[in-house]
């Protein structure tokens, strides 16, 4: 493309805030016995480095499953041992057996913050420099200003190489499989995705839009042609790619099932710690974690979930396009995260609600930094103070269906508008009251309690909002604007 | 927070551009910072706690107040905001104290008063023209000057990482320039005294500013084939100058002549006796002239030409004795840097050319007393990069002199930040900036002919295998123990070619330039 330095700029700009951003502090530091998620993803090297893979998965006098087990899928765990055969040459202290524990030193967190770095480079960025190539019928000014404002994420960036964690690793994975499928490279795109999976568990929350997506492009081509040959390859990537993965834990049955019990805890409750859910919120009412029983929880969390996101997934099924693949992915991924069983805080990765989180780690002058300057890129971009029209804001079809009822429904654009700026208000306001006050002494969770209330009204509100777009979406999809 | 949504909603490119410029200085807060720091530190105790009469005579520490009086003002009043972040800073005896407060304090007062760097940079946008290439916003010359002075890979790095305050300090010099470019002739010449009383190395400068007032301010008007005329001479304006210098400098020494206490301030000023305290040398000529002279007598002791006790160990501090080629004291190397800078003030005086022939003999003052000058930092090349830019956008040539000057001179600062977790952002930042100047000049300029010839190219892509070199590969050889200064010598004489050769090239254009009558209005 012409202007590739400019992208290359925006890449690189992408890559400093990360590092500076990884100076900081990391979850857990000096703070023993349990640290945080660093030490967990040191301990992982150590692990999957010392133990034979038959005990990676299961408690024994090695490996004490309450520190830190292994609860992520097989790819995972060959990342840490690829990581720990780096750190085997550089320092095998790091990684020694036993006396490794809570290891801390400026020359190890240097190597952790690289092996983040590397992986990001490697998986993450290239994928959203494609996807922004890739887009169509948008200018290259645009494909660039998209590019700078999906690399500045904040929540991604702060989660990753502040708190410490590998999402960029899954989520590049992910984001291969939507352009694969996008771009008609299905069987490339479905193995991507099953790489995403088997990486981290919470990718499952797309797998549903995924398989919907392809079902209908199946259903399209003819079940009785192409449709079903293109359906059997499908199949045979998906079941390929599971069996590479899990190939050393398939030799037993009790292998599978121990890595499975780690992956999905459906021994512990509906929710843990405050998270912006709707079972946590509506526990704040009722405290429905202590009436109901476990399998009564699992099963509601089950119904409400498949309730929810049943309508954009049929369409998906009968009219598969590419744009409403992209809203169904969004408003799925927020019906699991609303709905489900056992949800972390971190699943969502948006920065205001992971605020006591970043807190904890003390990255508030980073989340502040990248927060603001994602705000600044994504207003400058695509000034999105003025397109706030009906046509702009993919409500045309809704607002005109709803005024065959109610003729004097013309307002829709002003509300939303309204809704936008009471909600970055109370967001700032409570995140500053979070700052800056101490709670009442009754009431010791109340601002965190309050940031997941509000939160979850907003997510509440946006997946109402991407599935009316998704529905209503009419046949003329060429007329409208796309948006990314 | 309203100012901030106005501003990006109405799609203002400039405050989106300073605005993430000043969201990364805040994201470089927990960088590594050098000695410099604790010199700050050590100013705003010493002009917190103690009388004036005190401040160039206190030696607790050895980092003595060696800035002039403005400067010592400046601290003056930011110790005053200092003192409800962390009161033990201010105490003269807290030797390297850098509490996290300190260190938050000090790196937001670099940031906040890089907001004057900010607004002359806007003023030297309005002023400077360059051709119209295309419509679009990031083909604008305007654009590419503000992204080029205000993500200045040199001035992030030595203010906000290893920590200085040039970033308000060139911002009066570039705002002087403006007026200067918008004919407010007085507000120029008062802006740079000022400046000269913040720090006195805008003095290598000087006679550039001295010569262009005297010659196209002070003789209001020339002959029709540009030479002088002497009975247009204004005494008016003349004397307007001088009692601006006068009183400004008045109001800076006045307290210290009133106390006797001139030449201990000037000791400070211009400390002749003290030797190099890093064992890097700036890539100047004599950096040139060390190494020539180390490399003979290295072919010496091999041909058994010298006596071996009479050589020195091998190091690359200072030495006033050269070994092969003839000694140079530093009186010699003042001749030499007046010398280099007279061609040019003879240039202005002969063949004004307005405030464009005034910018130019800027430069070449800056980067003549870079190259000559005795003791110099490598950190004074931003004082020829910077008003630099400003040419950069306007000429083809000078364009490709700037993309030299500046991808060597900056290259040149790596050394300045040698630990571990700030490699990748030297690297990222150095790439950025490079990157973005070479591609966007090269598109400004795409109807002329290419920027660079094959053997400049070859030596800028030079310094990415020097590069590797130096940081990753000689660590893990041998020679690390017995000659650890090798990098860094390789680094100083590789930059010092570069250097060399872009003075040399820009000296030859300001000489073969024809005069005022001849060539284009501004």
């Amino acid at each position: 493309m012409e202007k590739w330095y400019l992208m290359t700029t925006v890449v690189l700009i992408g890559l400093t805030v990360r590092w500076t951003v990884s100076l900081n502090s990391y979850s857990g530091a000096g703070k023993p016995p349990m640290f945080g998620d660093y030490e967990a993803q040191r301990h992982w090297q150590e692990i999957t480095f010392n133990l034979p893979v038959k005990q990676w998965y299961f408690n024994s006098s090695d490996n004490n499953l309450q520190y830190w087990g292994l609860d992520y899928p097989p790819l995972t765990a060959y990342h840490s041992l690829l990581c720990a055969y780096v750190a085997k040459f550089i320092n095998p202290d790091w990684i020694a057996l036993h006396t490794s524990r809570g290891y801390e030193s400026q020359a190890h967190k240097l190597f952790m913050r690289t092996t983040v770095l590397i992986a990001d480079l490697l998986i993450y960025i290239p994928a959203v420099v494609l996807y922004c190539c890739c887009l169509k019928e948008i200018s290259t000014k645009k494909k660039i200003a998209n590019a700078l404002c999906i690399l500045l994420y904040p929540g991604l960036i702060l989660i990753d190489y502040g708190h410490f964690q590998y999402n960029s690793v899954s989520l590049g994975f992910a984001l291969w499989g939507v352009l694969g499928v996008s771009c008609d490279w299905d069987l490339l795109g479905s193995l991507a995705f099953c790489l995403a999976i088997n990486y981290k568990q919470m990718e499952l929350y797309h797998s549903l839009p995924f398989f919907c997506f392809l079902l209908g492009k199946c259903f399209k081509k003819g079940l009785k042609g192409k449709g079903f040959v293109l359906l059997v390859k499908l199949a045979c990537t998906v079941v390929a790619s599971f069996i590479l993965c899990w190939l050393p834990f398939f030799t037993e049955g009790e292998q599978t099932l121990q890595v499975l019990r780690r992956l999905f805890p459906v021994d512990r409750g509906l929710f843990e710690d405050k998270v912006a859910n709707i079972w946590c919120s509506f526990n704040v009412l009722l405290k429905i974690k202590d009436i109901l029983p476990r399998h009564i929880q699992l099963i509601m969390s089950f119904c409400f979930t498949f309730l929810s996101l049943l309508p954009a997934c049929i369409k998906l099924i009968l009219q598969p396009s590419s744009k409403g693949f992209k809203f169904t992915l969004v408003s799925c991924a927020l019906s699991f995260f609303l709905f489900s069983f056992q949800v972390h805080e971190k699943s969502i990765l948006l920065v205001s609600f992971m605020l006591p989180l970043l807190l904890k780690d003390e990255l508030l002058m980073p989340s502040v930094v990248t927060t603001m300057a994602f705000f600044i890129a994504c207003v400058t971009s695509f000034s999105i103070f003025e397109k706030t029209s009906e046509e702009e804001l993919q409500l045309k079809s809704f607002s005109i269906s709803v005024r065959t009822y109610l003729p004097c429904f013309t307002f829709l654009s002003r509300i939303i508008q309204y809704l936008f700026l009471i909600s970055v208000i109370t967001m700032v306001l409570l995140t500053l009251m979070t700052v800056t006050l101490d709670p009442p002494q009754k009431l010791p969770d109340l601002f965190s309690v309050l940031v997941c209330f509000v939160s979850c009204l907003n997510f509440l509100f946006f997946l109402v909002y991407f599935n009316i777009i998704i529905m209503w979406d009419s046949k003329n999809g060429r007329n409208q604007k796309k948006i990314s | 927070m309203a100012a901030l949504t106005i501003a990006a909603g109405t799609g203002n490119w400039f405050s989106a551009l300073a605005l993430g410029v000043t969201l990364l200085k805040c994201l470089l807060i927990p960088t590594y910072h050098s000695t410099d720091f604790e010199v700050h530190r050590n100013w705003l105790a010493i002009t917190h706690s103690l009388p004036i009469s005190q401040w160039y005579y206190e030696a607790t520490s050895e980092w003595t107040l060696d800035y002039p009086p403005f400067f010592a003002w400046f601290e003056y009043i930011l110790s005053h905001v200092a003192k409800y972040f962390d009161q033990e800073m201010l105490n003269v005896h807290n030797l390297n104290y850098s509490s996290s407060r300190t260190l938050l304090f000090q790196r937001f007062s670099v940031i906040f008063t890089d907001t004057l760097f900010v607004y002359a940079v806007h003023e030297c946008c309005k002023c400077i023209g360059g051709k119209k290439v295309g419509k679009e916003l990031t083909e604008k010359p305007k654009f590419i000057l503000s992204v080029l002075l205000l993500w200045n890979f040199g001035l992030l790095i030595v203010d906000h990482i290893h920590f200085q305050y040039n970033g308000f300090l060139f911002g009066l010099m570039l705002l002087s320039i403006a007026r200067l470019f918008q004919k407010r002739h007085m507000e120029g010449a008062f802006l740079f005294a000022v400046l000269l009383h913040f720090k006195h190395i805008y003095l290598y400068v000087a006679p550039a500013y001295g010569v262009y007032l005297l010659r196209s301010y002070c003789f209001t008007a020339n002959r029709p084939d540009g030479s002088i005329r002497w009975n247009s001479f204004s005494f008016v304006r003349f004397i307007s100058l001088g009692l601006v210098v006068f009183l400004i400098s008045a109001l800076s020494l006045g307290p210290f002549l009133a106390l006797n206490q001139l030449p201990q301030v000037f000791s400070r000023l211009f400390p002749f006796k003290r030797g190099l305290c890093h064992a890097y040398w700036a890539p100047n000529f004599w950096a040139l002239y060390n190494a020539l002279d180390k490399v003979l007598s290295v072919i010496g002791l091999k041909l058994k030409f010298l006596d071996p006790n009479k050589i020195p160990k091998a190091s690359m501090k200072v030495q006033f004795q050269h070994t092969v080629l003839p000694s140079v004291t530093p009186w010699q190397r003042l001749y030499a840097q007046l010398i280099a800078i007279l061609p040019s003030i003879f240039c202005l005086w002969f063949k004004p050319q307005g405030p464009r022939g005034f910018l130019r003999c800027l430069i070449l003052c800056a980067l003549s007393s870079f190259m000559f000058g005795w003791h110099v930092h490598e950190k004074a090349i931003l004082l020829a990069i910077l008003p630099m830019s400003l040419l950069s956008v306007g000429k083809a040539g000078d364009a490709s002199v700037f993309l030299i000057l500046t991808t060597t001179g900056h290259y040149s600062l790596f050394p300045l930040l040698f630990t571990a977790p700030e490699l990748p952002i030297k690297i990222l930042l150095m790439l950025l900036f490079t990157i973005y100047s070479i591609s966007s000049l090269k598109t400004l300029f795409r109807k002329e002919k290419p920027l660079f010839n094959w053997m400049e190219t070859f030596y800028l892509l030079g310094l990415g295998p020097l590069e590797v070199c130096c940081e990753f590969v000689f660590p893990l050889t041998s020679w690390k123990l017995k000659y650890p200064f090798i990098p860094l010598l390789l680094t100083s004489v590789y930059c010092a070619l570069g250097i060399t050769y872009a003075w040399f090239k820009l000296y030859v254009s300001v000489l073969i330039d024809p005069p005022i009558g001849k060539t284009k209005k501004q």
